[in-house]
């Protein structure tokens, strides 16, 4: 770990402009190539939890945004200083201020929504995801592209999220982010909510289904064995 | 500098738990005032909806004062008490529920009045499948016929349990009585899907969220049954 922040800090690089082909693939790869929740696994709780409802999918990709983003930047501006024996706790520690400061001034500003995401904020704490990037990317590399990082991850995460929960809440519920869009006239022909949608393992299928579909379309993906 | 040197280590962790620590603690404090005026401003608005009063966070304070005319409290006997500086709205019975013993809790009620009708409001507070669920219930003149309810939950499994917090649920209790002639018989949630219809006594619960639904029965039956020696004093008065 050290050599990686070393060599880093030696290598001057030129000055590279803010949207570089690299930093913008560190934008784009998470999203599809590289997405934290399809390709690395990373984040699969959150992912089966609060899947529910489009709504809540929503809201959660957004505080994982924020508080991706100000890990990120921080972990990164103190990563010359921070002692590599302990630098797991100190991610930690910074997450965790992250999450109770996002969940406080919900409570006080956004109250409705702080409701609504209630025991989910504490856990974006134990997401995979927000200390992966920190210990993979912001560790050893400048505010900017660790900005750049966290957010391309935040929304690699978010998609998946929002799309599990388009899938489960239309076919569990009959709604969209909450409103009924499966019309009364299904129902009286014998339609019916699948109760099996509303339940985590349905989750876990549909990630699947994204990762199956993702694969067959991009087959450097698939590993050779 | 050696970042990895014990000393380092020691002094780097110390200073980062309390920047960390102070300024959690300052925001928190900061915070605080908006925070519990949001959960004030928000149980105005629920007891409000109980009597099917919208009200927005911020028109919450004012309607409040105008509709919610007498506030009045009661023992776990049924007797009206009044305690030294404590109002009724300042009872958290999901709290009290948590942590005092039964015979210790106190029973809050709020008399609505719009255009001379009045009705009365119930809070109350029990178990759901995970954590506590609690609600209120508000009661026609007659002491007797449920004119609306909310109730809501912490914890609860979304799209089955969670959905007590919900309208299709919580209008299925307008209209049903809690007492059988003179004797005090509650509202039963049932088992969802079962045949309720025409049943004054009976609610059909949530398919898939039975254990929360039975929770709300049971809070409605044993919260209510305090109340059932006021109810009776004034319906008597009423005649």
């Amino acid at each position: 770990m050290s050599e990686t922040v070393e060599a880093t800090a030696v290598v001057k690089e030129p000055k590279e402009p803010l949207f570089s082909s690299k930093n913008k693939r560190l934008l784009s790869d998470p999203l599809n190539d590289d997405n934290p929740i399809t390709i690395q696994v990373l984040g699969i709780c959150s992912a089966l939890a609060i899947t529910v409802q489009v709504k809540q999918a929503v809201v959660m990709s957004l505080s994982v945004l924020v508080v991706m983003i100000g890990a990120n930047l921080i972990v990164s501006w103190l990563r010359n200083l921070i002692p590599s024996r302990v630098r797991i706790i100190v991610q930690l520690v910074i997450v965790a201020a992250l999450v109770i400061l996002v969940d406080q001034v919900l409570k006080a500003y956004l109250y409705d929504v702080s409701k609504q995401l209630s025991v989910f904020v504490g856990l974006i704490i134990t997401n995979c995801i927000i200390m992966g990037r920190l210990e993979a990317f912001a560790l050893a590399n400048k505010p900017w592209p660790s900005f750049l990082d966290a957010v391309g991850n935040a929304a690699g995460y978010g998609w998946i999220l929002i799309a599990v929960a388009l899938v489960r809440e239309l076919f569990g519920s009959g709604k969209l982010y909450g409103f009924q869009v499966i019309p009364d006239a299904f129902y009286d022909f014998g339609y019916f909510n699948n109760g099996l949608m509303i339940l985590p393992p349905m989750a876990l299928i549909t990630v699947g289904i994204i990762i199956w579909v993702q694969r067959s379309r991009n087959t450097k993906l698939i590993e050779e064995n | 500098m050696d970042v990895n040197k014990n000393s380092y280590t020691f002094t780097f962790s110390a200073i980062l738990v309390i920047v960390v620590g102070a300024s959690l603690a300052f925001v928190a404090e900061g915070l605080k005032p908006l925070q519990k005026e949001n959960v004030r401003l928000e149980k105005m608005q629920n007891i409000l909806a109980s009597v099917k009063v919208e009200a927005t966070p911020d028109e919450a304070a004012a309607k409040f004062e105008q509709y919610i005319v007498e506030q009045v409290m009661l023992d776990n006997d049924g007797n009206v008490v009044s305690p030294e500086g404590l109002t009724a709205f300042d009872i958290d019975v999901v709290k009290e529920f948590k942590t005092l013993d039964i015979e210790k809790r106190n029973y809050p009620l709020f008399v609505f009045e719009d255009n001379g009708a009045r009705k009365y409001i119930v809070p109350m507070a029990g178990n759901g499948l995970w954590g506590p669920i609690w609600g209120f219930v508000a009661f026609e003149g007659d002491m007797n016929t449920i004119y609306g309810s909310t109730f809501d939950h912490k914890t609860e499994t979304p799209g089955l349990g969670a959905e007590i917090n919900q309208p299709f649920f919580q209008d299925k209790f307008i209209g049903k009585t809690i007492f059988d002639g003179s004797e005090y018989v509650s509202v039963e949630v049932v088992k969802g899907g079962a045949d309720v219809e025409g049943k004054s006594h009976m609610v059909d619960g949530i398919s898939g969220g039975t254990i929360t639904s039975k929770g709300v029965g049971e809070m409605m039956q044993r919260t209510l049954n305090v109340y059932v020696p006021y109810f009776k004093g004034n319906q008597k008065a009423a005649l």
